[in-house]
């Protein structure tokens, strides 16, 4: 039996719980934390929706300017990481619905939907982007 | 005696039971369905004229489907931020603003948002 002594409490070596800093990154624990920044990054993407809208509600001089906004360097920036964003969350989204069944939460069933979702949403991402520049006629004649 | 039943029956520390669980998972449903619909139409849309979105737009299932999208989304985002607000931010005065003002500002991007889909749809 280990013997309690109140006059050298700081001897004892206890185990430290793991922290952020020292503890080993792994996908699932990267997965959880971009999941809820998307979701945290999409309740701003919404506001450009709506300001999409508001703007079409507007008038045509006020439409085309936001139009303009979001078809800069910038705004094209902000968009398709928004919808990056969109995707990636619609998919952690089918993984927890997954995991709600209680099904695929053993460790190789998770690090393949972890993996499977990046993939994905960057593909889904790319085929987007590529629909967009054909019917806009970005990639010339 | 405090069985299992009874503790359910109180619904919990915050009085509400599973009520915010079951409200992100229907609204996550919905997002599912409309949301890949909504990007798809954005898409088609984007840098048309106004009066192609307006004509798109007014059609009464598109315009309904649009607006199913925004409540959806907003109490679904509304919920998502509380648990972000309450997770991090620990100080009671400031967590009762951002509480409210997510409140707030969820509700009135969504009231914004329905407003024009329906100007749009009727509005001359």
């Amino acid at each position: 039996m280990t013997e309690v002594s109140s006059e050298q409490p700081a001897r004892v070596e206890r185990p430290l719980s793991p922290h952020l800093q020292v503890y080993h990154l792994q996908i699932n624990m990267v997965m959880s934390i971009v999941h809820r920044l998307t979701g945290a990054a999409l309740y701003v993407g919404s506001l450009l929706v709506a300001w999409w809208l508001f703007a079409a509600a507007t008038g045509p001089d006020y439409f085309a300017f936001v139009n303009g906004v979001f078809e800069s360097w910038p705004g094209m920036v902000v968009l398709v990481g928004y919808s990056w964003a969109l995707i990636h969350h619609m998919l952690g989204g089918i993984r927890h619905f997954i995991w709600d069944t209680a099904s695929g939460l053993d460790i190789e069933s998770i690090d393949f939907l972890s993996w499977g979702t990046i993939a994905l949403s960057v593909l889904l991402t790319v085929c987007l982007w590529v629909y967009i520049a054909f019917e806009r006629g970005w990639f010339g004649a | 005696m405090l069985t299992p039943l009874k503790r359910a029956q109180g619904l919990g520390s915050a009085k509400q039971g599973a009520d915010h669980f079951l409200r992100q998972r229907i609204t996550a449903v919905a997002n599912l369905i409309l949301i890949p619909f909504a990007v798809g139409l954005i898409a088609a849309l984007a840098g048309a004229d106004l009066d192609t979105v307006k004509a798109t737009l007014s059609h009464p299932l598109v315009a309904a489907a649009l607006i199913v999208l925004v409540l959806s989304s907003a109490i679904h985002m509304r919920i998502g931020m509380q648990i972000i607000i309450e997770d991090y931010v620990h100080s009671e005065g400031a967590k009762l603003f951002l509480l409210l003002a997510n409140t707030l500002i969820a509700y009135g991007v969504a009231a914004v948002a329905i407003f024009a889909v329906l100007k749009l749809s009727f509005g001359a």
